[in-house]
């Protein structure tokens, strides 16, 4: 295969959990750092004779999903058993969808969705012990205050070609599910959860190589990084005339090393049959009509609308939308003074947002009304462009309402004729060379001519004001 | 005043208690006694007192209920070493129905582990003796709900049917069993075998006391996703003629080989007496009854295989500490678990797996909607069918426990009905060779208050007088 151009093949499973009031098929509410196993009933525990009964809260937000992702929804959906033996599964079985899920097809952005189904989360289990895990570990216990959390496990088709993208394509799914309302998408926490199955294939070709299974990364940088390790691992087996062997993988990302957990010889016979406790969920009208009616609008909407209506330019517009925090903050200053342009607003929520790094704008010390306040001084000249940003910058540091710090640290524009024509006149007056090349019309150094104004006015002079001023004292039309 | 006691129904006992004729704590104190003294190995726990007395219409009159069931407190063990000692934390619905109507429990009675038998010999806790002869079985699985009242030790009993488990031991002992239409009946808190097919029913000494325990029985239950509210109310059945009604008889079937003589002379008497209560007799014809009891036993233990899954001796249940979690899995599994609850694990995690599943399971699936489908047929042009309720009386304990399959056959004449979901009753049509022989009753889903009228028009003219040990044992 040496010196054919590879490319890799990337699949996204993604489960979900659902921000319902109780559990997938009892009635305990969901844990949230509780003791461990104070959440729990006979039915999650899995106790002789308990049964299981569907929770209509999250059916409801499963088609939420569904039409959020444009899939079919199907008219009869089952739920159908997953058997394995382990002790985070108390039934000997996970609760699960098969072969009529939900949601069937759809697309989010650029990747069609292959299915959306719901099923039951396992119980969390702590290993004691040096390993962390149950292979090597002293002992382990078993809380089941997770076990029966709903999840929505969503799957994309294999369309994704680079790690880059699949980041990007995970933030937009996660806008979309947080913008649903629908999940508290944590990825920390767990709440949002992905496995990525990955392969390589010459480039132009269509079928598929032997795909592995990366389980269970909790950040977006370990999704790409590990993505990233993965495939140049496969690319570096392929190359070397070695073939991919598949099985189900692990990436640390402490040491960004892979490990197999399991290979397909080891893998589980699930014996999927319908869940004979359950009948098939029959979805009516009425529950279409609630899902729809609850939709509020999605990422690409909320992009249209800012170009077609607010008039912002399409990058920024698909920066705020695919971001949902962003964009609510971004529509809080525009709310806060309406009075403002909205591409002005959007500068100044992008100039920010490009001084917090990871964190959100509403996390900062910025509120949405000091923003405006911001804004609103540079639209009506009180400050400048440097002087806004020196006043964004103590905001960021320490907050506080604009119109003090502008006053604290004298940052108020120097404008009109009578306060800057003089200084004007005098840094011509310095620079006579300057000032003749000036009048006969080399408009190069006005440059010079500008910095010096900058620097006798503490940069709170307005670039273009002191070209004018420029011209009108050397008598240039 | 104890032989009074004994002699009363429990529906005459319930009212001899409303009119102040009989005290609670009296008749609880004799059944009490008299399961405490049980010598047929027919309860595996007995109250030691009655519970605090609730207000309702069954007034106080004890029920002695399967250990299938779990009842909060107190020892649910499903005929199972795995399950030994576990005292669950909450009360089956079935069971809370009938204490709320006033029933007291008396007892837990034993079973074949997770109702898993014909006989009664699969359990951890020993085999039931039947009260007609101590050298035969009750039947199974419900054998220690049906022997108890067939020998006067309870008034009445709460039993379950998955292919047959409450009719063939009521028809081995001499009584009355009524399984319920699927889904009649809570599952919640009865220990799943066969998810889609069990259901909990009444084992009673008369046909007027299974309607009277059904009525409180029944309900749909929020905590039972495939229970239904049953769409009319359970009448005592007080009717003495069967006019106008015609009893299909499955001609095939019950000419088949394995019927014994005795049985098919009992079946055809219960027809001529029909027949005088002005009934017509109609032959039919299931086909797919030769295949019902194939896909039966993949469909029971497919399902079997996962239910029991969760007896994996993590939380509770028996647990053999081993080393590594495999290990402790496989060994609390084997020494847990009997030779029949094993054979059908491994059973039904054979027709699922992988490869297999559409040529077991799948196949299992279409069978049963066939009969069903057939089933529905029989019905638009006939009121029930009837069959004799099993092949044979109460054979000798040990008879059949080496072959299987000779096991399985006992459930013949049981599991159309139950592959269908459709109510069935098991009433004594009299004795052959001294042993009692029943007869079945099936009528389509919610024809219980039928089912249970013309059972009772027949009961009358059979005037099946057969009590081992309400006068005493045999």
């Amino acid at each position: 295969m040496a010196g054919v151009e590879l490319e890799p093949v990337i699949g996204l499973e993604i489960h979900v959990q659902l921000r319902t009031a109780t559990k997938m098929f009892c009635s305990c509410a969901l844990g949230f750092g509780e003791p461990p196993n104070t959440r729990t009933c006979p039915v999650c525990l899995g106790l002789p004779g308990a049964l299981p009964v569907a929770n209509a809260e999250a059916i409801h937000y499963g088609l939420m999903i569904g039409m959020a992702l444009e899939s079919e929804l199907a008219p009869v959906s089952t739920f159908h058993r997953k058997n394995y033996f382990y002790p985070d599964l108390p039934k000997g079985y996970q609760i699960s969808q098969f072969d009529l899920p939900l949601c069937s097809g759809g697309k989010l952005g650029a990747v069609k969705i292959h299915r959306v189904h719901l099923e039951e989360d396992a119980a969390k289990l702590n290993h004691a012990g040096a390993s962390g895990r149950i292979q090597g570990a002293d002992s382990s216990v078993v809380d089941f205050n997770r076990g029966g959390t709903p999840l929505a496990e969503i799957v994309t088709e294999p369309e994704i070609r680079s790690a880059e993208q699949a980041g990007e394509w995970l933030r937009l799914l996660r806008t979309t599910l947080r913008t649903l309302g629908v999940s508290d998408v944590n990825m920390e926490e767990g709440s949002l959860r992905c496995d990525a199955n990955i392969s390589l294939r010459p480039v132009g070709t269509d079928q598929l190589g032997t795909k592995t299974e990366l389980k269970n990364m909790n950040s977006f940088r370990f999704i790409e990084r590990g993505i990233r390790a993965e495939v140049e691992r496969q690319r570096a087996l392929i190359e070397a005339g070695e073939s991919v062997t598949q099985e189900t993988l692990h990436f640390d990302p402490k040491t960004e090393s892979i490990t197999s957990l399991r290979s397909k010889e080891e893998a589980h016979d699930y014996r999927y049959f319908p869940e004979p406790d359950l009948p098939p969920v029959v979805i009516t009208e009425t529950m279409l009509d609630r899902a729809a009616s609850a939709l509020p609008e999605l990422p690409a909407a909320r992009e249209q609308r800012y170009v077609e209506q607010l008039g912002l330019s399409p990058e920024t517009a698909r920066l705020f939308a695919w971001r949902a925090e962003l964009a609510d903050y971004f529509d809080a200053v525009c709310a806060a003074d309406t009075s403002l342009e909205p591409q002005l607003c959007a500068n100044w929520v992008t100039e920010l947002q490009g001084r917090l790094g990871e964190q959100e704008a509403e996390d900062s010390k910025v509120s949405a009304d000091a923003l405006a306040q911001l804004a609103a001084l540079v639209a009506s000249s009180a400050i400048n462009q440097g002087g806004a940003k020196q006043v964004l910058d103590e905001l960021v540091a320490n907050g506080g309402h604009p119109a003090g710090i502008v006053e604290a640290e004298g940052l108020e524009a120097v404008g009109g004729a009578e306060e800057l024509a003089p200084i004007v006149a005098a840094a011509l007056e310095a620079n006579p060379d300057l000032t003749e090349r000036l009048r006969g019309g080399d408009m190069k150094p006005i440059g010079v001519i500008i910095g010096e104004v900058m620097k006798q006015t503490r940069g709170r002079a307005d670039g273009k004001e002191v070209t004018a001023l420029v011209r009108q004292q050397l008598g240039l039309s | 005043m104890a032989d009074e006691i004994q002699e009363l129904s429990a529906s005459a006992a319930a009212a001899a208690i409303a009119d102040g004729g009989l005290a609670r704590a009296e008749l609880f104190e004799h059944y009490r006694a008299r399961a405490a003294g049980d010598e047929l190995n027919a309860f595996t726990w007995v109250a030691e007192q009655p519970p605090a007395p609730v207000e309702g219409p069954l007034s106080g009159v004890p029920v002695a209920v399967k250990d299938l069931f779990c009842t909060e407190g107190i020892p649910s063990q499903a005929g199972s070493k795995i399950l030994a000692g576990y005292c669950p934390p909450y009360t089956a619905t079935a069971v809370a129905n009938l204490e709320a109507a006033g029933a007291p429990v008396l007892g837990k009675t034993n079973q074949d582990e997770f109702a898993m038998g014909s006989s009664n010999e699969n359990s951890a806790f020993g085999p039931v003796l039947n009260p007609w002869d101590h050298s035969r079985v009750p039947g199974g699985s419900s054998g220690g709900s049906a022997a108890a009242v067939a020998a006067g030790l309870a008034p009445w009993a709460l039993g379950t049917d998955t292919g047959g488990s409450i009719r063939q031991p009521a028809a081995l002992c001499g009584i009355v069993g009524l399984k319920p239409t699927y889904g009649a009946v809570s599952r919640y808190g009865m220990i799943a075998f066969a998810s889609s097919l069990d259901s909990a029913g009444p084992l009673t000494r008369d046909v007027a006391d299974a309607a009277l325990f059904y009525r409180h029985l029944v309900g749909r239950d929020s905590a039972d996703a495939t229970s239904v509210a049953f769409p009319e109310a359970i009448e005592i059945p007080t009717g003495e003629r069967l006019d106008g009604i015609t009893l299909a008889v499955p001609t095939g079937l019950v000419d088949g080989e394995g019927i014994e003589a005795g049985v098919r002379e009992s079946f055809e008497a219960s027809l001529e007496t029909a027949r005088s209560l002005g009934a017509t007799i109609v032959g039919c014809e299931i086909p797919s009854a030769r295949y019902a009891l194939s896909a039966y036993y993949v469909i029971a233990p497919a399902e079997a295989s996962s239910n029991l899954a969760r007896f994996d001796g993590v939380r509770y249940g028996l647990r053999v500490e081993e080393g590594r979690l495999d290990e402790m899995y496989t060994e609390t599994r084997h020494d847990g678990f009997g030779a029949e609850v094993k054979r059908r694990i491994l059973i039904g995690t054979y027709a699922l797996s992988s490869g297999y599943y559409d040529a077991y399971y799948g196949r299992a699936q279409r069978v049963r909607t066939v009969v069903a489908r057939e089933l529905g047929a029989i019905f638009e042009s006939a009121d029930f069918i009837v069959t004799p309720t099993s092949p044979t009386v109460a054979f000798g304990l040990g008879d059949r426990t080496a072959d299987p399959l000779s096991m399985y056959l006992s459930d013949l004449f049981t599991i159309p009905m139950s592959l269908a979901g459709t109510p069935a009753i098991s009433i004594p049509s009299g004795l052959s060779e001294g042993l009692p022989v029943g007869l079945q009753i099936c009528g389509p889903a919610f024809s219980e208050n039928r089912i249970l009228g013309a059972a009772h028009a027949l009961e009358q003219a059979i005037g099946f007088d057969g009590s081992p040990a309400r006068g005493g044992a045999s």
